[in-house]
């Protein structure tokens, strides 16, 4: 958890490095960059075939985001709801407010069962409070059964998706990792081949561990149910098999009604994954005696989730249901990947949803890690519009920043000063406009362009050139029209 | 028609012939055009990088200088997309409840330039002549902030001699994004390497957009790589014409 490698990733955003620093180590990995783009073109484009055919698709956005902000307006009312009828089923629920309580929940849970091993699906949240090495430090064994949170454990990588956590690595890395750490050295790269490798592997945890533990897609309110969609049939397993569950979940994750589930689903698998529906969507209630786990636990999670919902500007941000559309469509996470991020949640949700559950104390390079061109709000199934709470959260950072000491001479915030004095009057403004003039002529070339320029400048200058100043501005040119007029 | 311009602080000082190329192509369809050489910026820049403060001191500037003005046009898709997705929230937070009067009455004689032609003059053929091979970007502002949507290529379709040649993936950012290109410079520059791809697949002379930003991103690394295309305002393309001797491709070797 420390930072001692700087080529290691961290996704803590305590430690890790700021994001252009982080992104600076994918630019040049050819290999990761060319699996992540390759895996979201794949994605985007069986997505794009999905939402087009669905004539209705902004009718269910607008649906959907009616219901996502409904419950955070009501959120306190449907947590008690979904508590009560879910007890009355025969589940327990607990109430964490922050990482380290909702860990050493678990590890009582887990302790009470005698358990020294433990299944897992794969749960965002589980990674947000860092479960898996908190549940080794204390003995506890923990084995992913998604196919693709098994690559990352084996092969001792983080995820850099929400959806899609080992997007970064292709078929001969997995085969690689399968091959040294199942002892399987004629194992080829054929996908079939892996999968039933993955299998094998998995059916002897799936048969032997009785204790597993699982997120929530969806929390009702009206029945205490519990909603799971995967792919793979291995949270099938994990949900059915062992005789305890535990479900970690965020607050947000609620939704009033059952019904509100058809238009949820809907959109998650088309944004998500490109489908129409997903394989596997495993919805219970408490605990059925006789069948499936006798032993059912619910750990609602805070861990800052509350004092965002405080904030109106930027609670749409837990409108959020982690389908990685915007990630998808982000021209920034298509060239770094989520690594650079520094966070268990990348791309555009990760850059406002990161610092925001950090109370603003970290993180703060990521609401600028964003050219603000909108396609994650376009693509956005419950509509958040992420360049609004970028912005929103530029602003607190800079407003951080501003009178600190060290800031005072950064040219960025020196420049923009500067700016704003200019432009507060045209005289001024023109004024500079002539000093740059002579300024500006020092580095232009013979070819009427800047090919080099010192100071901020050069990080334009690094991959572009810029013209040189015109002989005439606008203003002086309209001035002079004037004049010839008369 | 009278139509005051604004020009926009970066067009103003870096892109004159984009101006230029405005004054030639509305005089020429009948538009009486005014210019206040009061105007400054619109305060994109620092509402971008967060600076809400200074952006309020620019966002009640713009808005006093032009409450008079009877249409207003600027040639950037990304300065009137600033008034209309920005504003609104600036002067809440600023609680000045005659400034928002002032500006809830201006918005919607606002344009951008491709808006007042099609929309506003009706005009698609405005009489242009630009016998090159074309490609045109669409702006990120362009396309998902003012949904200009038909808007530009109809324009273009009416320009003789032009040849349109669609560029693949059409929708991705450049990656200037502002001081993005500064704060995120390398991430800025990788965007931008493989926006080019694309750009140089289409084997224009010319790239075109309604953002001058977006070009200054294009433009400065087609120079830097000898790449054989140039960039264009789509103003300066639709004020060309037979009869012009102010045409941008004479001014341009330089």
């Amino acid at each position: 958890m420390s930072s001692v490698d700087s080529n290691r990733v961290v996704l803590d955003p305590r430690f890790a490095p700021p994001f252009p620093q982080g992104a600076l180590l994918v630019l040049r990995n050819p290999q990761l960059r060319k699996n992540v783009a390759h895996a979201i073109d794949v994605i985007q484009t069986k997505r794009d075939k999905l939402v087009a055919e669905k004539t209705d698709w902004q009718a269910l956005r607008t649906a959907a985001s009616a219901v996502r902000e409904h419950v955070l307006a009501n959120l306190g009312e449907y947590l008690v709801q979904f508590e009560e009828r879910c007890t009355a089923a025969g589940g327990i629920v607990h109430w964490a407010a922050d990482a380290a309580e909702a860990r050493s929940v678990i590890l009582d849970l887990l302790r009470q069962e005698n358990a020294n091993e433990v299944i897992k699906i794969k749960t965002m949240t589980s990674a947000e409070i860092q479960l898996n090495p908190f549940l080794e430090t204390n003995g506890i064994n923990v084995f992913e059964t998604d196919l693709a949170e098994i690559i990352l454990q084996l092969g001792e990588e983080e995820p850099s998706h929400i959806v899609v956590p080992a997007l970064h690595v292709n078929r001969s890395q997995v085969r690689e990792i399968f091959a040294r750490r199942m002892g399987l050295k004629n194992l080829s790269d054929d996908p079939q081949e892996l999968t039933n490798a993955a299998r094998k592997y998995l059916r002897q945890k799936f048969l032997t561990i009785p204790t597993a533990i699982g997120g929530a897609n969806s929390l009702i309110a009206e029945t205490g149910s519990v909603a799971v969609v995967e792919s793979e049939g291995n949270g099938r397993m994990c949900l059915t098999l062992p005789r305890t569950l535990i479900t970690l979940a965020g607050i947000e994750k609620v939704i009033p009604r059952f019904q509100d589930l058809e238009v949820m689903l809907q959109l998650l698998a088309r944004s998500a994954t490109g489908e129409r529906m997903n394989p596997y969507t495993s919805l219970w209630t408490g605990v059925l005696p006789g069948d499936g786990p006798q032993k059912f636990h619910v750990v609602l999670l805070d861990n800052g989730r509350s004092s965002i919902l405080a904030k109106p500007k930027q609670r749409q941000t837990l409108k959020c249901i982690r389908c990685a559309a915007c990630m998808n469509a982000c021209p920034v996470y298509r060239q770094t990947g989520g690594h650079a991020y520094g966070s268990v949640y990348p791309g555009p949700i990760g850059a406002i949803l990161t610092p925001q559950l950090m109370n603003m104390e970290h993180a703060q390079s990521l609401p600028f890690a964003s050219s603000l061109c909108g396609a994650c709000y376009e693509v956005c199934p419950v509509k958040i519009n992420i360049p609004e709470v970028l912005l929103e959260l530029r602003s607190q950072v800079v407003n951080q920043e501003r009178e600190q000491a060290s800031r005072i001479f950064d040219p960025l915030y020196l420049g923009l000063r500067i700016a704003n004095f200019l432009f507060s009057s045209a005289g001024r403004f023109h004024t500079a406009q002539g000093l740059g003039r002579i300024g500006a002529h020092l580095f232009t070339r013979k070819d009427g362009w800047i090919h080099s320029l010192p100071g901020v400048g050069a990080k334009w200058t690094q991959t572009r050139d810029l013209r040189g100043l015109p002989p005439q501005y606008f203003h002086e040119w309209w001035a002079a029209r004037r004049k010839e007029a008369k | 028609m009278r139509a005051s311009l604004f020009i926009t602080c970066y067009n103003d000082t870096l892109f004159p012939e984009t101006g230029r190329a405005v004054v030639r192509l509305l005089e020429r369809l009948g538009v009486e055009l005014e210019f206040n050489p009061q105007q400054t910026c619109c305060g994109q820049m620092h509402a971008n990088t967060g600076f809400r403060r200074e952006a309020f001191a620019q966002a009640k500037r713009f808005i006093r200088l032009y409450r008079d003005a009877e249409t207003v046009v600027a040639p950037s898709s990304s300065c009137v997309a600033m008034m209309r997705d920005q504003y609104p929230g600036l002067i809440e937070e600023l609680g000045d409840d005659a400034l928002r009067k002032e500006f809830e009455a201006l918005l919607p004689r606002v344009y951008e330039l491709s808006e007042l032609l099609v929309d506003q003059l009706g005009v698609e053929d405005v009489g242009s002549y630009f016998p090159h091979r074309v490609a045109y970007h669409a702006s990120c502002h362009g396309v998902r902030a003012l949904h200009l949507g038909e808007r530009p290529y109809r324009l273009l379709a009416k320009v003789r001699g032009l040849e349109l040649v669609p560029i693949p993936n059409a929708d991705r950012c450049c990656g200037f994004g502002g001081t993005f290109s500064v704060k995120n410079a390398e991430v800025s520059s990788a965007m931008l390497a493989a926006k080019l791809q694309d750009v140089v697949s289409t084997r224009a002379e010319y790239c075109t957009a309604l953002d001058n930003s977006c070009l200054m991103h294009l433009g400065g690394a087609l120079h830097r790589q000898y790449v054989g295309m140039k960039t264009i305002h789509l103003a300066e393309i639709l004020a060309s014409s037979e009869a012009d001797n102010e045409r941008f491709p004479v001014e341009a070797i330089r």
